[in-house]
């Protein structure tokens, strides 16, 4: 079954003038369908203002289409009556570590969703703890969420999610604010949860070393999907990603430049060894 | 410095008071103080004194650290004792100097009040010293409870004040970073009169107002993404649950009450004029 399924999905803002009066829209996504199946691992790329940071909303229902519908683990989310069902099956992750922690010490606010739901305490209590150690951080459950790095606030924040038992996580540029050790420690912690809690994953990102073992990729711009494909399919066309303003990995650029002077080697090389690996048969020959 | 601003001034320790209920330290307090204004005799002040002296071992903070505490009312009391001191006119004089009079009734007044002033201050730092801020908001948030009935949004108010307590860290990072970036631009926020000074703390309450607003935004976002919709139909992680030490504190507190009041009105202990 499709956990979430978009169609035709537009959603604009209005803009108004000082008055406040409507004087017009502003297309902000035009006409979107994405499909993600239960399981997948999916990365939605796109540079500032291609519309990612606005679809990412749109699968929590915290924005409703304009136009077009949104389908998260088959509930429409233009129903208001479905409205907490949704927001239970799609959690979500912000970008600011900061502004989405709500308790004052780590284990209140990983509790902060489950009351939210209405579970019973005694469950609340065995799902913070299940929810912490599957991000790492039992061990800092009695901390102050001050005290943390941005990183460990983030897998904090997504052991709040966690908490919630949703189906879908959709995690809106994680890492954008974070330092690269951050980086590392919350894509780890992504993955771990893909494989041992079979969660489907929506990550939202302009990092494309990020998306490498993604199932599937759609690149958005100015609010429309212009790629869709596999890593592989996608990251081969590196003139087309670099239209579209994003930062193509070093070893698939290395890789298409040797190309292009004749090495012969295969288009879309996503990791190091990769490279390695054909670099080596290309000199055995 | 800046960040040292601690609101609550919760000093961690592991005593029985540390553990009893919240609720049961806010009732006490308020108890402690309505006891305070019971009497007007030595008597009474020794009963009040014993307890508080009791309340202050069993909370094991140390009593220089409750002492320091007292600090920013010393002005106030200071004050309470000249208005006291010298306005009252009646009762035998004592003695005058040039146009002011000590009266007996004076001299007793500023005496009572202080001790009284001083106990009310002791008296309830004592709670916020062992309670966290965020179990003395979840101790309203039960005591108030009842209003609900007559639509006070308890619930939200005490949600608003635990956001609060959880953001004031990160504002005054965040005026630290203003301040340092102004600084680096040339901004001088140390010399000048009070009036200058004032005016240079503009440019740094604009942006974080403004910052403030996006964070305020963004954190409303985040909790309805978590299904945040209200006290109704929420659970609690950390239900306020009464138990057997927390009966023994009220049973406790409420003989202290009776028993300083009745010694306080009946006890005839007489010190020269108090």
């Amino acid at each position: 079954m499709d956990m979430i399924q978009t169609e035709k999905l537009i959603f604009e803002y209005e803009k108004r003038d000082e008055d406040g009066n409507v004087i017009g829209a502003s297309r902000a996504i035009d006409g979107v369908d994405i499909d993600v199946k239960e399981g997948q691992f999916v990365a939605v790329l796109g540079h500032n203002g291609s519309g990612k940071s606005t679809f990412a909303k749109h699968l929590n229902a915290i924005l409703v289409p304009t136009d077009g519908t949104v389908w998260v683990d088959g509930r429409n989310t233009k129903e208001p009556q479905e409205l907490w069902n949704v927001r239970q099956a799609a959690g979500m992750v912000f970008q600011n570590p900061d502004n989405q922690i709500i308790g004052t010490v780590v284990e209140e606010d990983v509790g902060f969703g489950p009351e939210n739901l209405g579970v019973p305490t005694d469950e609340i209590w065995q799902r913070v703890e299940e929810s912490l150690k599957a991000v790492g951080m039992l061990s800092y459950r009695h901390h102050s969420p001050n005290k943390l790095s941005g990183g460990q606030k983030q897998r904090v924040a997504i052991a709040g999610v966690v908490a919630m038992e949703p189906k879908c996580i959709v995690l809106d540029e994680p890492t954008a604010m974070l330092d690269p050790m951050g980086r590392k420690e919350v894509l780890k912690t992504v993955r771990r949860l893909r494989e041992e809690k079979k969660v489907t994953v929506i990550l939202i990102t302009h990092y494309m070393e990020e998306v490498v073992d993604a199932d599937k990729i759609y690149v958005m711009d100015h609010g429309k999907v212009v790629m869709e494909g596999t890593p592989r399919e996608i990251f081969s066309q590196v003139e087309r990603l670099k239209e579209y303003r994003l930062d193509v990995p070093q070893v698939t650029v290395l890789a298409d430049e040797l190309r292009k002077r004749g090495i012969d080697i295969p288009g879309g090389i996503l990791r190091k060894e990769e490279l390695v690996q054909e670099l080596v048969k290309v000199f055995q020959k | 410095m800046i960040r040292d601003i601690t609101i609550g001034q919760y000093y961690p320790a592991k005593s029985i008071l540390h553990r009893l209920d919240p609720r049961v330290k806010l009732v006490s307090t308020l108890l402690y103080l309505i006891s305070l204004f019971l009497f007007r005799s030595v008597a009474g002040y020794l009963a009040a004194t014993l307890f508080l002296i009791a309340v202050i071992r069993a909370s094991k903070v140390p009593f220089g650290y409750i002492v320091k505490g007292l600090k920013p009312i010393v002005m106030l009391l200071l004050i309470t004792v000249v208005f006291n001191l010298f306005l009252k006119k009646d009762g035998e004089v004592l003695f005058s100097v040039w146009k002011l009079t000590v009266t007996t009734v004076g001299l007793r007044n500023a005496v009572y009040m202080t001790i009284r002033l001083i106990y009310l201050i002791v008296g309830s730092s004592l709670m916020t010293f062992t309670t966290t801020p965020n179990e003395l908001t979840d101790g309203i948030e039960a005591l108030l409870h009842p209003l609900n009935k007559i639509h006070v949004p308890v619930h939200e108010v005490a949600m608003m004040m635990s956001i609060a307590l959880r953001f004031i860290p990160i504002l005054l990072e965040e005026t630290d970073k203003i301040m340092k970036a102004q600084q680096a631009r040339g901004a001088d926020f140390e010399s000048g009169n009070v009036m200058q000074r004032a005016k240079a703390m503009i440019p740094i309450l604009v942006p974080l107002f403004v910052s403030a607003f996006r964070r305020a935004y963004d954190l409303a976002m985040a909790m309805e993404a978590r299904c945040y919709r209200g006290g109704d139909g929420r659970t609690k992680m950390k239900p306020l649950r009464y138990k057997g030490r927390d009966w023994a504190a009220y049973v406790i507190m409420v003989g202290y009450v009776v028993s300083a009041a009745v010694i306080g009105r009946y006890a005839p202990f007489k010190i020269w004029i108090f």
